[in-house]
């Protein structure tokens, strides 16, 4: 009966570590099943001419992305412009001087600021901008994806430069350079890489936010115009053809998701290839 | 020597100022979302939280039937990811080597990474045609997007508890090996009972994601603002019905409700992921 008892646990030990490995699956699988499903749905739909043309209206074939793209890449880039020189320059704050209470708030509202929902960021920038200039504009969408990224780059940055050694600050210090050479030219560069992977992989993710921009770039069937008028991006895009009821903006959508999870893929795949620690100054 | 003094104190003010923006703007936002609510709290108070009319061409708002959907969405995902990841992260730590346990949690780790529309994409295309296959009625509905939020905070729920379950002292398991006991017993004796904490940390963290959490949800709760018990049945969330009506609210008090419902899932947010960073900060307190 002994026997029959350890052949009992060994028997649950067992099941549950199959279990675990199913879970495991599972959870890992999935991108794969994402990606496989992607390419395979976007491939049947993309083509040279899906890049390069406008949008046509429904009913129409050929229609493409051109704009969504463009505009993605405006509005992201000058999120990108916006946010990062604030998130880069706050995060030294916090690594040189960030002691006080006011270093203390700072780091508080950031992490307030990354856990509030990308929703209620958009919904400020429109109140702060949309509602006042009475008009949805690209300017707007590129606030909100900004302050969705200053708390992610500001605490990445921190991070980074705290590994810096303290004794390379010392040395430059010893030279009788002052501090703020040291820390722009010195203490900044030796964490460059860190800190650039940081800022690349905020921008392939609010590259992929939608919900702040719909009430704020809105969207636009044609090229854009300017700054300050309604523009057109891909996750908004992939947004409005997937809610649609016809086949052919379906297809689209299919085809410009590829489109984003490969720009998205990209840049996270780099970041991590690059971040691998290789040279001595991390970890 | 002055001067240099006089660069470091520029620098230091120059870069205090930037840091400020983010602690402008947290201030900035709560003080917008609380004066373009204004209204709504005004004409309704807080019976606005738990009526459950929303009508707005009269201009009655209650906003129960988002904040339900939004609770009963969030938890069903809970209830799906919390098992699934756990059991991952001790799949991870445990039995795979740690070359293959690198490119399963690499995978993991992107899956955290896909753009939350084209999960919202595959919820559409996929998803809800296997539910009507499945016997649901509509297809779409809250189970529906339980189940792809689910999804979304797989990898913060597995990644957090592996790290957790990698700071279990080997003595402790050691000492449950040198007794007899199996590797799942360990794990369930020891492993498990220690990482808790972190386990209920991560659990925070996902829940003030999945609350917030607007295309996925959108594009597979139904959007109809019913309260039902029955899960195959369409519902709405509170993020979801900000990002279908905001951009066409007609009337001022329409767009004050909208604004009023962010406020409210703005500070519930605030408050799930403080008791998360709590619950993180404990355990780095433990000896």
């Amino acid at each position: 009966m002994n026997q029959e008892h350890y052949a009992r646990r060994k028997r649950l030990n067992a099941v549950m570590f199959a279990l675990t490995a199913v879970c495991a699956a599972v959870a890992s699988g999935t991108l794969l099943a994402v990606l496989a499903y992607i390419a395979w749905k976007g491939a049947s739909s993309l083509s040279w001419a899906f890049l390069t043309n406008l949008p046509k209206p429904v009913g129409e074939t050929g229609g493409g992305i051109a704009n969504a793209i463009v505009g993605s890449a405006k509005v992201v880039g000058l999120a990108g412009l916006l946010g990062i020189p604030v998130g880069v320059l706050g995060g030294v704050y916090l690594a040189e001087y960030g002691r006080g209470r006011y270093a203390f708030a700072v780091r508080y509202a950031a992490d307030v600021m990354n856990g509030v929902p990308s929703i209620v960021v958009g919904l400020f920038a429109y109140a702060l901008i949309v509602h006042p200039m009475k008009k949805f504009s690209a300017l707007s969408g590129s606030v909100a994806l900004a302050f969705i990224m200053v708390p992610i780059v500001l605490r990445n940055t921190e991070e980074f430069l705290r590994l810096v050694p303290g004794t390379i600050r010392e040395a430059a210090l010893a030279l009788g350079v002052p501090r703020w050479k040291v820390t722009l030219f010195v203490i900044l560069p030796t964490a460059g890489r860190g800190i650039l992977t940081g800022a690349l992989l905020a921008l392939a993710r609010v590259a992929g936010e939608t919900a702040p921009l719909i009430f704020t770039a809105f969207g636009n069937r044609f090229s854009d115009n300017g700054w300050l008028n309604p523009i057109a991006t891909l996750p908004h895009t992939i947004y409005t053809y997937a809610i649609s009821p016809y086949e052919d903006w379906h297809n689209q959508a299919w085809a410009a998701a590829l489109i984003l999870m490969l720009f998205v893929l990209l840049v996270n795949v780099t970041a991590r290839v690059w971040l691998r620690p290789s040279s001595g100054t991390s970890h | 020597m002055t001067a240099e003094r006089t660069g470091d104190r520029l620098f230091r003010a120059a870069i205090a100022g930037f840091a400020g923006i983010i602690l402008l703007a947290a201030v900035a936002l709560a003080w917008q979302l609380t004066r373009e609510s204004a209204g709504t709290w005004k004409a309704f108070g807080p019976s606005f939280l738990w009526t459950s009319d929303w009508d707005p061409v009269a201009d009655v708002f209650g906003a129960l039937p988002f904040l339900y959907g939004t609770a009963v969405s969030s938890l069903l995902a809970l209830l799906i990811a919390v098992p699934l990841g756990v059991g991952a992260a001790v799949f991870l730590t445990e039995l795979a080597s740690s070359r293959s346990a690198t490119i399963l949690i690499f995978a993991i780790e992107l899956l955290a990474a896909v753009p939350s529309v084209i999960l919202g994409l595959m919820g559409i295309f996929i998803l809800a045609p296997f539910m009507r296959w499945m016997g649901s009625p509509y297809g779409v509905g809250m189970l529906t997007a339980g189940i792809i939020l689910a999804f979304m905070i797989l990898p913060y729920i597995t990644t957090i508890t592996r790290e957790v379950l990698l700071t279990v002292p080997r003595p402790l398991k050691e000492a449950m090996y040198a007794l007899g006991a199996t590797r799942w017993e360990v794990v369930r004796g020891v492993s498990i009972p220690f990482a808790r904490s972190g386990v209920i940390g991560a659990v925070f963290l996902s829940l003030g994601r999945a609350l917030g959490e607007t295309m996925a949800v959108t594009m597979v709760i139904g959007n109809s603002p019913n309260i039902s018990a029955n899960l195959l049945n369409p519902g709405y969330s509170m993020a979801a019905v900000i990002a279908n009506e905001l951009a066409e609210a007609a009337s001022d008090a329409h767009l004050s409700a909208l604004v009023a419902i962010g406020l409210t899932l703005m500070a519930v947010t605030v408050v799930v992921n403080g008791a998360a960073r709590l619950m993180i900060y404990r355990l780095g307190k433990r000896p």
